[in-house]
Parts: structure tokens; sequence; C-alpha cells
């Protein structure tokens, strides 16, 4: 019945409630794969990181089983599920070395001394501290403590490593820099990871699939692309990236596409993606570089008369924010390139977009 | 805004020209004068209050000026002397004209003091005072002798030799059972005289014992105060600091009524037949009730330092040890129990300090098997009245703790000790 490609933890019906009255994860099933580089993406309080308490065997679920392997784990204590973890702040235990931090999953494992050197000294090779061993983590800056941390959560050859918000206290330049070494990481090892996380440029840029997390729900599990073009609510839609939102009701169905009435009788021409059908209600989903301004006359279907409220300069694009059909915070990204002539706040210009590029999903 | 423009080589100047280290320093002086203002009152306090009591409990410790303030002549007959024959005249008349000439009161004090040397000095001193207003001299040893015949015993002159030099370390030597004798050779008391040394090591061990069952008994509850969620905490921490906000009095005594012959602990064990009525356990009036109730009263002061540094430990270091694979057991002793260490070795060394130094306890409930130095130094001080003894056994505890504080730092560090 099983084939050889089993998911690697495969969360079944996982309820979990801290107080007996609200649920903080409800009915999660969500599959990891052998190998991938999962990311659970959510806002805080979204339940994400209780998730991964769950799975690394801190907290128990109140319903439901976890497989590791198809074996359930539920009663397993955290020590012995070999699931390494990175922790938000580290946790570097400040009374040892470095190398003795490395050293400590081997020590309780009961490894040789010259087996444990060895994997030590290739681990610190690995994440780039070779001479770092005998300091202690306090010495270290940010980013070389958040590496510790790293090679100490792999020292143990765990099938999987759990990330919670790793990166959240480093400063952008290092986080950038961090994000791509953890990426190769996981190429060379070929390990499974599953990441927390609360910024979505993190988990475009890591992962093979995100999982977004909304008030203990998946909204959507996808490929970072898949999620960005085509985001099946409102919710990631608006999680993921910048995104236009035009309210309205639905008045023709066509299969594929919609006709939606936005309000005050702008008729808005959508791809269909999650809406009831004529009469119900549905936002439009449309992201800011998908927008035409000036388009050629009958190129596209949706076309509106807009006004320029307000211009900002951000080098690469000009971000520029109208009204049309209603709504006051309609944001256009306009490259910055010859090809657009210059507007100025206050001008009167039409815009347009693609059906394809807007997409009717729930209300 | 314009700066001045900066002369190559010359000294940094502001903007209008004066040089800027007169400049900043101008500027710089109002606040250190009002720093300076508000460090005094403390600072005052704390000479007049401390530096000055420890300086003079010091100097009254190895002061031995008396002697020689009354007794100039005498003492230096005495130098003369060769210290086995018999005294002659020249020394009879030295100690005549040098008791004629004293402050009576500065006498009766001088007798008190060479009573410490050699019991019998001060009725000797009283009573030849008083005799030798009738007497005209030269010679006096006939008459002396006729005073008291213990003038004519040559032990009394031989320890007059302890006495000779104005600063003595005699205090000290008595207060660990050791003495001078007339040669200023150091030689142990005799036996049935020895107590102080067995007070001193009693008074470690009952600190010892106290500081090792406050310990044991403060780590699990620093633990849970640490790891309880707040509300429940809060209340924890209100039964810890309840005793605190005790009267010291009112806690010995309910230890009384708890630890006595006929007291709640015996009669219950006895109700609960643990116990035969006749051989009820003695835990008051011992070296047991000294350590039990002190354990109780300095218990508070193992417990905060300890919870002020569990309490900063994130629960994460655990969670990661368990992570990789250690038992929770393991995890507790490898990676939670060395980052408290800067806490239990506060709450230890602070215990131990007060523990030392501890008098009002073992003076209600440690009865005679159960007393320590400390009770000791309130003995010379109120009832004996040898202010000497008592500042010397003083600054020996004032010694022990500053080694013990030392060899501290030595072994976890200052830098790491966290009072709460």
């Amino acid at each position: 019945m099983m084939t050889g490609n089993d998911p690697l933890v495969r969360f079944v019906n996982i309820q979990k409630s801290y107080d007996g009255e609200t649920l903080v994860v409800k009915n999660l099933n969500l599959n990891v794969e052998n190998g991938e580089f999962l990311t659970i993406l959510g806002p805080s309080g979204s339940g994400k990181t209780t998730c991964l308490l769950m799975l690394a065997g801190f907290e128990p679920a109140t319903h439901g089983e976890i497989y590791l392997k198809d074996q359930p784990i539920n009663r397993v204590p955290p020590h012995k599920r070999g699931i390494g973890m990175v922790f938000q702040n580290y946790a570097l235990f400040p009374h040892m070395t470095v190398a003795e931090n490395l050293a400590f999953p081997l020590d309780v494992r009961g490894m040789s001394k010259s087996e444990k050197t060895e994997k030590v000294k290739r681990a610190l090779d690995m994440v780039q501290l070779g001479g770092y061993g005998d300091r202690q983590p306090a010495q270290l800056s940010g980013g070389q403590q958040q590496r510790v941390a790293v090679a100490r959560s792999l020292i143990f050859d765990p099938d999987l490593v759990l990330m919670d918000e790793p990166l959240g206290a480093l400063d952008k330049n290092l986080r950038e820099q961090m994000q791509y070494e953890i990426k190769s990481i996981h190429r060379n090892l070929g390990i499974t990871m599953v990441y927390v996380t609360h910024d979505q440029s993190i988990a475009l840029t890591l992962s093979d699939r995100i999982a977004v997390f909304e008030n203990g729900v998946i909204q959507q599990c996808a490929a970072p692309d898949v999620l960005y073009e085509q985001p099946e609510n409102a919710f990631v839609a608006n999680f993921i990236g910048e995104n236009n939102r035009l309210i309205g009701t639905v008045v023709e169905d066509n299969g594929d596409t919609v006709k939606v009435d936005v309000n005050n009788g702008h008729i808005v021409e959508a791809k269909k993606v999650n809406v009831d059908g004529i009469g119900s209600q549905s936002t439009l989903s449309l992201r800011p570089e998908r927008v035409v301004v000036d388009p050629e006359p009958d190129s596209l279907p949706n076309v509106f008369p807009a006004k320029t409220k307000q211009l900002i300069y951000l080098g690469d694009h000009i971000r520029t924010r109208f009204s049309i059909c209603g709504t006051d915070d309609f944001i256009v990204k306009i490259p910055n390139s010859a090809v657009h002539a210059a507007i100025s706040e206050g001008d009167e210009v039409k815009i347009g977009w693609k059906v394809e590029d807007c997409r009717a999903v729930d209300a | 805004m314009s700066t001045s423009p900066a002369k190559p080589g010359g000294p940094v100047l502001t903007a209008d020209g004066t040089p800027l280290k007169t400049s900043l320093e101008r500027s710089l002086k109002l606040s250190k004068l009002r720093a300076l203002g508000l460090i005094v009152p403390p600072l005052l306090f704390l000479i007049i209050l401390f530096v000055i009591p420890i300086g003079s409990l010091l100097t009254r410790s190895v002061d031995d000026g008396l002697s020689n303030k009354v007794l100039p002549k005498t003492l230096a007959a005495f130098e003369r002397w060769d210290k086995t024959s018999e005294p002659d005249e020249s020394m009879f008349e030295a100690v005549a004209l040098d008791m004629k000439a004293a402050d009576k009161l500065e006498l009766s004090k001088l007798g008190t003091r060479m009573n410490y040397e050699k019991s019998g000095w001060r009725s000797l001193l009283k009573i030849t005072a008083r005799g030798l207003n009738r007497v005209e001299g030269p010679p006096y040893k006939p008459a002396m002798l006729e005073l008291n015949k213990r003038w004519g015993d040559i032990k009394f002159w031989q320890s007059l030799g302890a006495m000779k030099d104005p600063v003595t370390l005699g205090y000290y030597l008595k207060a660990v059972d050791l003495q001078y004798d007339g040669n200023k050779n150091i030689m142990r008391v005799k036996k049935h005289n020895r107590i102080y040394q067995m007070l001193w090591w009693r008074t470690f061990l009952v600190s010892l014992i106290v500081t090792v069952g406050c310990l044991v008994l403060a780590y699990p509850v620093a633990h849970l105060l640490a790891t309880l969620p707040l509300r429940l905490s809060n209340l924890l921490m209100i039964c810890v600091l309840m005793p605190f906000w005790t009267s010291l009095l009112v806690r010995i005594v309910s230890w009384m009524v708890m630890l006595q012959r006929n007291g709640v602990v015996n009669d219950s064990l006895v109700s609960l037949g643990l116990l035969h009525d006749e051989s009820r356990l003695s835990m008051m009036y011992n070296f047991a009730g000294t350590v039990i109730v002190m354990t109780q009263i300095l218990l508070p002061f193992m417990i905060l330092p300890i919870y002020s540094v569990m309490k900063t430990i994130p629960s994460s270091y655990m969670k990661a040890a368990q992570n990789l694979g250690a038992t929770p057991a393991l995890a507790f002793i490898k990676v939670y129990m060395p980052q408290t260490i800067p806490g239990v070795g506060a709450g230890c060394i602070l215990v131990f300090i007060v523990a030392i130094g501890y008098y009002i306890t073992p003076e209600l409930v440690g009865g005679k098997d159960g007393r320590l130095i400390g009770n000791l130094i309130a003995y010379h001080m109120q009832n004996s009245l040898n202010w000497g003894l008592a500042a010397a056994m003083g600054t020996i505890l004032l010694i022990a703790i500053l080694t013990l504080y030392w060899v501290y730092d030595k072994l976890v560090g200052v830098d790491n000790m966290k009072m709460g």
C-alpha cells in the first residue's frame, strides 16, 4: 500500500488547544515530503509555531496523530524523536564553548572521542567557522551564532530539521546571506527541513513548498510561484506580496471567467478562482506590477479612468496610488523606464489589466 | 552651525576660539558637582556608621595602652627584672608610686584588664589601692606583703610580661584558646578553660549545615517560582516573603511551640504511634534546634538569588537539550544547573555569611549545645565587658567572611554573582 515515496511527516487531523476553549490549530492535515524544504508561513498567533512544537514533541496534540516515517510519535518524548531544531534565539548553551555545544548531541549518544572530534571539526568547516571551536557563544556575532545553531542541529544526522524563525534577530544583509547558506546546506545534504516564519520574502526564497497558515488553518499549501501567481483566497493573495483588492458582486458567470460589478457600476472581467456564482460577493485580487498605465486602446478588456493620488519614488520603480472604481488605495508599480511618460499627482489617466491577472476569489 | 577651522598641529578649538578641552570641562563641571552632591549623604552615612565603628573595632582588638599609661614605672622595673628571682624593693616601690599616682577609674579598668591574664589581679589592685593610702614608704615591700600576701607570688609578677606592649595580640590568642606566658611565648590555655576553638568549629559547622540545608530546600522552590504561571508564582512568592514580614521573635517563638518536648511535632509523632511517649525527641535548646530554626529563617536569602537567576534562563535551553537527545534529567543537570551557579553561589555566600554571625536564634533556641560565636561576642560586649576580646572575635569573623569572599571570587568570579 505504501510506496517508496511516502511522506516523511504526516499530520493527520491534528487539533490543538491550550485552554480547552479555543483551538489554536484546527484540523491540520499536512504531509512533509522526504527531502523537501517546507515553510509554514503565517502571521503571529496563527498557530504555526505550535505545529512545530508538536512535531518536536514539546507540545502534545490535543487530537489527531503525527506520523514520522509512518510511526505515530505522539507518545515519543522529544529526546527520542531524532529531530534537529534551530531555535529562534539559537539556544546555544552559554556555559559551553562552541565545540562543546556541537559535541553535546554526540555526548548524550555516547559517541567515541575521536569520532566526536572529527564530526565537530567537519560541522564547523561546513558553516565556515573552522577556528572558532574554543570560543564562547557570547563571543560570536549574531550570524556566527546562527551558523553554530544550524550546525548543532545537523551534527547528529537527523532526517528532519525544524527551524523556528531563526533569522528573525539578524539584520537585513545578514539575513539574506544566511538564507542562501541555509538553502545551500539543504541542497547539499538533501535532508528535510520545516521552517516557520512570518517573513514572506524568506519563505519565497527558501521553500519548495509554502503552507500559509491563518487562524490555525492552512489557507493554501503550494510552491512559491503558484502561491504568488495563483492565490486561492483573499488571505493568501494579501499575505503573499502586495495586492490590490476590489470588492464587488458577481453579475455574470462564463465558466472560466466572471464579470463582477464593483459597487458603482464598473464591471470588471476576471478569472474565476474561488467564487460561488452570480449574486455572491467576491474580492478581485490584482498584483500592482500587472497593471498597465495608459494602455493602447482596445488592447485590454479592463480599462478604467483613474486619478493619481500619490507618487513615491523608489529608484527602480515608482509606486503610484490611484483612485479608481470607488477605492482610494489602488497601488500600481510603474517601472522607471523611458517607455512610461512621467505622470504627476492629480493627473487623470487610464489604467487597465488582463483578465487572467485579475483573480476573483472569496470575499 | 559653524565650526572653527582646525589649525594644523594646534589644539582643537570650539567656535568661539577656546580650546575644546577647557570648554568640555566647563560644560561637565556642573554635572560633576551635582553627582558629588548626590553621593555625599550616603558617603557620610557609610563613614559614620560603618568605617568608623569597624575601625574602632579593629583598634580595640589590639589596643593594650592602658597598662603603660597607668603603670609606667612598674613595667620599666619589670624590664630590668630577670623574671625568675624574687622581686626586690625597687619593683615594689615602682608599683606603689604608680598606684598612688593613678586615676581611680583607670586603675579599676586596669584591674579588669589584668584579671584576663591572671585571675586575682583585680582584687589585689583594689585591696592594695585602699591600703597604700596608709603606707608611708619607702620601703614598700614589707607593707605591701602585709596588705596582701599575693604580692609575694611570683606568678603575678610574671604575668605583667603579657601587658608590657601597648599593642597586643592577646585578645586574638584568647579568642582561639591561646595565651602568652610571662616571656611572651604563645601557649594553649588550660584544658578546662578551652571553649573558643570548639565554638568556632561549631559555628562553622552550623553555618555549613544551614547553608546546605537552605540550598536543598530552596532550589526546587526557586525553580517552581521561575516556571509557574505568573499568577501562581506571585502567590508562592508571597508565601516565600511572608516570613520576612513577620517578626523574627514571633517566628522563633512559634518554632519553640513546634519543637519543644510537648510541642506540635513530638505530639504528632507520638499520636501517630511513630514515637514512644517516653522517647520524645529533644529538638530544642540544642544543636538541632539552632540548625532547624536558622535554616527556616535564612531560607529566603537562598531562594531569592537563585530565583532571580533562574528567571532569566529561557526555557528554550531545556528544549534544545532535549531536542538534541538528552533525557529531561540529563538536560537539567548538564544544561540548566550550570547556568544557575551564579545564583547558587550568591545564595550560599549570603546564607553562610549571615549564619556565621547569627546571634538571636541560637540565644533563644540553642541552649548550651547550640550557642555560637555570636553569642559569646554578645556576652563579652554586655556581660563581661571584655570589649577587646569581643572586638577580636568580631575581627576574626570579618576576616573569615572576607576570605570566603575571596575564595568564591577565585572559584566562581564575583562578576557572576547575582544577588537578585
